[in-house]
C-alpha cells in the first residue's frame, strides 16, 4: 500500500508572549485551534483525531496534560495522542498528524502543541537533581556555547555572522504579528553591543521563554477538496531521526542524525541542489549561530561554508533562500510549540498566507526542529503543489 | 491497510526495582531478550518508538537517554509518547500503514515506585478546580466503586470473584508481582483499604518495561524469523479514544472511549481478553463495555491486579494476548490499555492467528 496525499488546509497561532496571564492552558490551546479552524473552514465535527504535543509536563506542573485538556480541545469521544520528543516535538506532533492521514486512517486531523512557561517555572523544571547523574547547572544556553565555539573554531567564521542573524531575525519578527519579541532597531551593531551570556553568546543572541500555541487541521486529499482549499500546503515528505547524547567521535556541530535526515528528506522529495530547489525555510535557530550549523547540517551548505549564506545575505527575507521568516525561535520560543509552528509558518508560505513576511511565490518550504542535546531531529518539506 | 503481526515480545515487572536502575538499564537486557527470541538485530528495525512519563520519572526529558538502548550508529526513525506504550504500538503500525516503514521495535518503562504513585497521578487531574484537592486515584476508585455497588451493578463478592480469577491464573505467570493465589473468602476476609476496595481489588505498584517488535506481512527479514512455527499475530483491529476527564460530568459507571475503541477495533468472536483494569470493579466496566460474552477468557496473564507496570502495562496486555495467538489456545484475541483516572482513556488491540 502507498502513502495516501496529505496537506496542511489550516493555521492557528495565538499571540506569543512572556506570560498569558490573560488566559488558562484550555483558553491558550483554543486561541490556537480556533483559527486554524477557521483557517480550514471547519469545524470539531469534521475533526476525526487530535494529536497534542509539548516538552516536559514539569513546565507547567501538569502530568499528562492532555488529559484534563480532552474536553476543551475537541478531542472527547475522539482518538487522542500525545507526542513527547525534547525540543523536536512541535515537528514531530505535526508528523504523527500527518501519518494518521497518510495512513488513510483518517480524513481531517486537528494537531496542537504548546508551552506555557509561566504556569511553572521551566529553570526549576529542569534542575530537578537526578540521582547518581552530575548535574550540569548550565541551562541551554550553557549547554550549547561550546559547540558554538567549535563551529566558529572549525569554520572560521567571522566573529559577528552570529549578530547578523539574530538582527535579521528579530527585524523580520517585526513583520509578523504573533511573534513576542518585537526590538525595533536591533542592527549587528547593537547586538554585538548587548551583554555576553555564554561566550559566545550575546543576550541579543538568545531565544525568550514564551507562552503559547500553534495549531494545524490536516486533510486528505478528498478532505482537501470537499473543503474547497485552494491552496493546501502538501506534505512533500517528512521525517524523523534520533541518536543518543554521547558515544564515541559523535560530531556535536554537526550530528549525524541531523544530516540522515536532511539527505532522507531531500532524497525523498526528489531534490539534489537543496539551496536552488527549496525556496524557504523555517529552521530552529534557538541561538544565533546556529543558523550557519544548520545549513550546512541539512545540505544547504558544503561543511564550513554555512556561514557564507549569512554574511552574503542569502539567508535576509529578499535573499535567494530566506531562513525564519516569522522572526524564528529567536524571536518567540513557547518550547513544546516552536517546532510546529517553524511546520506551520513553513505551510503558510506555500499557502501564500504568511502576510508582511511572505516570500514572494515561495513553492516549496522547510520546516525543521531539534531537540536534547542536538539529537532528535524531525523534519518536513511542504509544497504549493502536488508532489512528483 | 497491510497485515501487520506481533513477531516479538518481552517483559521485566517487579515490586521495586534494586537501587536506581535508569531506563538503559532497564532496557538493554529486555531488547536482549528480544534479539534472542527473534534473531533479529538493530538492522532489522524500521522505526522506533516508545512510551513513558516524565511525572513518573521525577524529571524532564527522562526519555532522552533511554535511545542508548539502542545503541549509537546509525542515527534511527524514531518517536516517543508521553502515554502507555500500547500506544506507541498505535504510531508504530501507522508508521508501518503509510509505507515509511515494514518494522518497528516499541517499548515502554517506569518506575513506579519512586514517589508514592496514587499521589502523583493526582497531577494529571485538572490543575485549576481538582488537584489542589489532592484526589488520590485509589480514592477516586473507591469512589467509582462504590457508586456501582449503590446502584447494584456489583456487589464485593463479584469483585472478590474477579480478584480470585485473577489471583488464580497470575499464579502461573513468571513476570507476576503478586503470585500467591487467592480464593473469594481470601479476599473478602481482607480489611478494607479504600471503602469499598481492598488491597487485593487495587493494582500492585509495580516497576517495570516492556518491549514488542512488530512487522508486516511484506516485511524483508521475515523468513530469518526465529519461531518461524509460531502462528503469527496478526492485528486485525486497532482503535482508540478518550472521554472527557472532569468526574462531575461523567457517568463513572460507563467508559464511552472503550466501547468506542472496542467498536471500532471490533471485538466479536475473541477466546481471549487481556484487559487493563487497575481496579477489580473495572474489569466489569470494561467486559460491559467491550461486550465481552461470558465464556471470554478474561486476564489468563493474571492482568494488572497480579502487576501494573506504569506506562508498559497496556503493552503487556497486548503482548499477553500475542502469546495465547503463538502458542494456538486462541485463534482471536485482544489487548487493551487505559490511562487517565477511571477509565478516562483506552486503546483496544484486536489479532487473529495466520498461519504462514
Amino acid at each position: 500500500m502507498s502513502k495516501q496525499l496529505a496537506a496542511v488546509i489550516g493555521v492557528g497561532q495565538t499571540h506569543y508572549r512572556a506570560k498569558r496571564e490573560d488566559v488558562s492552558m484550555p483558553g491558550l490551546l483554543r486561541e490556537a485551534i480556533d483559527r486554524a479552524l477557521a483557517d480550514a473552514g471547519v469545524t470539531f465535527d469534521d475533526i476525526d483525531a487530535v494529536v497534542v504535543g509539548k516538552a516536559p509536563d514539569l513546565f507547567e506542573g501538569v502530568m499528562m496534560p492532555e488529559l484534563f485538556l480532552a474536553e476543551s480541545i475537541g478531542a472527547a469521544g475522539k482518538p487522542m495522542m500525545r507526542v513527547h520528543t525534547a525540543g523536536s516535538v512541535g515537528g514531530s506532533t505535526a508528523i504523527v498528524a500527518a501519518s494518521l492521514v497518510q495512513s488513510g486512517v483518517h480524513q481531517r486531523v486537528l494537531t496542537v502543541a504548546y508551552e506555557k512557561q509561566s504556569e511553572s517555572n521551566a529553570m526549576w523544571a529542569l534542575s530537578v537533581p537526578v540521582p547518581f547523574t552530575m548535574p550540569v547547572h548550565a541551562g541551554a544556553g550553557g549547554y550549547f556555547a561550546p559547540h558554538v565555539r567549535s563551529y566558529i573554531r572549525r569554520s572560521g567564521a567571522p566573529t559577528e555572522v552570529g549578530a547578523i542573524v539574530a538582527a535579521k531575525d528579530r527585524q523580520n519578527a517585526l513583520k509578523n504579528p504573533y511573534a513576542h519579541l518585537k526590538n525595533e532597531g536591533t542592527t549587528v551593531e547593537s547586538v554585538l553591543a548587548s551583554q555576553m551570556l555564554w561566550d559566545p553568546v550575546r543576550y541579543d543572541e538568545t531565544c525568550p521563554s514564551s507562552d503559547g500555541a500553534c495549531a494545524m487541521v490536516i486533510a486528505s486529499e478528498d478532505a482537501v477538496e470537499r473543503a474547497g482549499i485552494a491552496n493546501p500546503a502538501w506534505i512533500h515528505g517528512q521525517v524523523m531521526r534520533s541518536e543518543p547524547l554521547t558515544y564515541a567521535e559523535r560530531d556535536q556541530v554537526n550530528p549525524r542524525a541531523g544530516r540522515d535526515a536532511a539527505a532522507y528528506l531531500w532524497k525523498q522529495t526528489g531534490i539534489t541542489d537543496p539551496l536552488r530547489e527549496v525556496d524557504c525555510a523555517e529552521v530552529y535557530v534557538p541561538f544565533s549561530w546556529f543558523e550557519p550549523m544548520w545549513m550546512e547540517n541539512l545540505g544547504f551548505a558544503e561543511e564550513g561554508a554555512g556561514w557564507k549564506l549569512t554574511e552574503s545575505g542569502t539567508t535576509a527575507l529578499d535573499g535567494d533562500l530566506p531562513v525564519n521568516m516569522s522572526g524564528g525561535v529567536l524571536s518567540s520560543n513557547p518550547i513544546g510549540a516552536s517546532g510546529m509552528i517553524r511546520f506551520a509558518e513553513a505551510a503558510l508560505q506555500v499557502m501564500g498566507e504568511a502576510g508582511e513576511h511572505q516570500v514572494d511565490g515561495a513553492a516549496r518550504a522547510l520546516g525543521h526542529a531539534y531537540g536534547g542535546g542536538s539529537q532528535f531531529f524531525a523534519m518536513w518539506l511542504v509544497g504549493s503543489e502536488k508532489p512528483g | 491497510m497491510r497485515d501487520v503481526a506481533i513477531v516479538g515480545f518481552a517483559q521485566r515487572q517487579m515490586r521495586e526495582f534494586d537501587g536506581s536502575p535508569n531506563c538503559v538499564e532497564l532496557l538493554v537486557p529486555i531488547l536482549a531478550d528480544l534479539w534472542e527470541d527473534t534473531g533479529w538485530t538493530k538492522d532489522d528495525i524500521g522505526f522506533w518508538c516508545s512510551g513513558s512519563s516524565d511525572y513518573l520519572a521525577g524529571r524532564s526529558f527522562s526519555f532522552v537517554t533511554a535511545i542508548d538502548a539502542i545503541g549509537a550508529v546509525p542515527p534511527v526513525s524514531e518517536s516517543h509518547v508521553e502515554m502507555d506504550a500500547a500506544w506507541a504500538l498505535y504510531e508504530a503500525w501507522l508508521k508501518i500503514q503509510t509505507g515509511e516503514a515494514d518494522s518497528a521495535l516499541v517499548y515502554g518503562f517506569g518506575k513506579s515506585s519512586a514517589s508514592p504513585l496514587r499521589r502523583t497521578l493526582a497531577l494529571q487531574l485538572d490543575p485549576y478546580t481538582m488537584t489542589p484537592l489532592w484526589p488520590d486515584t485509589v480514592s477516586i476508585a473507591g469512589l467509582q466503586a462504590r457508586l456501582g455497588m449503590e446502584q447494584g451493578v456489583w456487589d464485593e463478592k463479584a469483585l472478590a470473584e474477579v480478584v480470585a480469577r485473577s489471583r488464580t491464573a497470575g499464579a502461573d505467570n513468571e513476570h507476576a508481582v503478586r503470585r500467591d493465589p487467592l480464593t473469594v473468602e481470601d479476599v473478602l476476609a481482607e480489611p478494607l483499604f479504600a471503602d469499598p476496595l481492598r488491597r487485593s481489588d487495587c493494582a500492585p505498584v509495580t516497576d517495570g518495561a516492556a518491549a514488542m517488535i512488530i512487522a508486516a506481512a511484506d516485511a524483508p527479514g521475515l523468513d530469518r524469523l526465529q519461531h518461524s512455527e509460531r502462528t503469527r499475530a496478526t492485528i486485525t483491529g486497532f482503535a482508540h479514544s478518550v472521554d472527557p476527564s472532569t468526574l462531575g460530568v461523567r457517568d463513572l459507571l460507563r467508559s464511552p472511549s472503550a466501547h468506542a475503541a472496542g467498536r471500532a477495533a471490533g471485538t466479536e468472536g475473541v477466546e481471549v481478553a487481556e484487559l487493563h483494569a487497575p481496579f477489580s470493579h473495572q474489569e466489569l466496566i470494561l467486559r460491559r463495555e467491550l461486550r465481552l460474552v461470558d465464556d471470554v477468557s478474561v486476564n489468563p496473564s493474571g492482568g494488572a491486579l497480579c502487576a501494573n507496570p506504569m506506562f508498559s502495562a497496556g503493552l503487556v496486555r497486548i503482548g499477553e494476548a500475542a502469546k495465547r495467538i503463538w502458542s494456538s489456545e486462541a485463534h482471536r484475541a485482544l489487548g487493551h490499555a487505559t490511562s487517565g483516572p477511571a477509565l478516562q482513556q483506552n486503546l483496544v488491540c484486536v489479532m487473529e492467528g495466520s498461519d504462514q
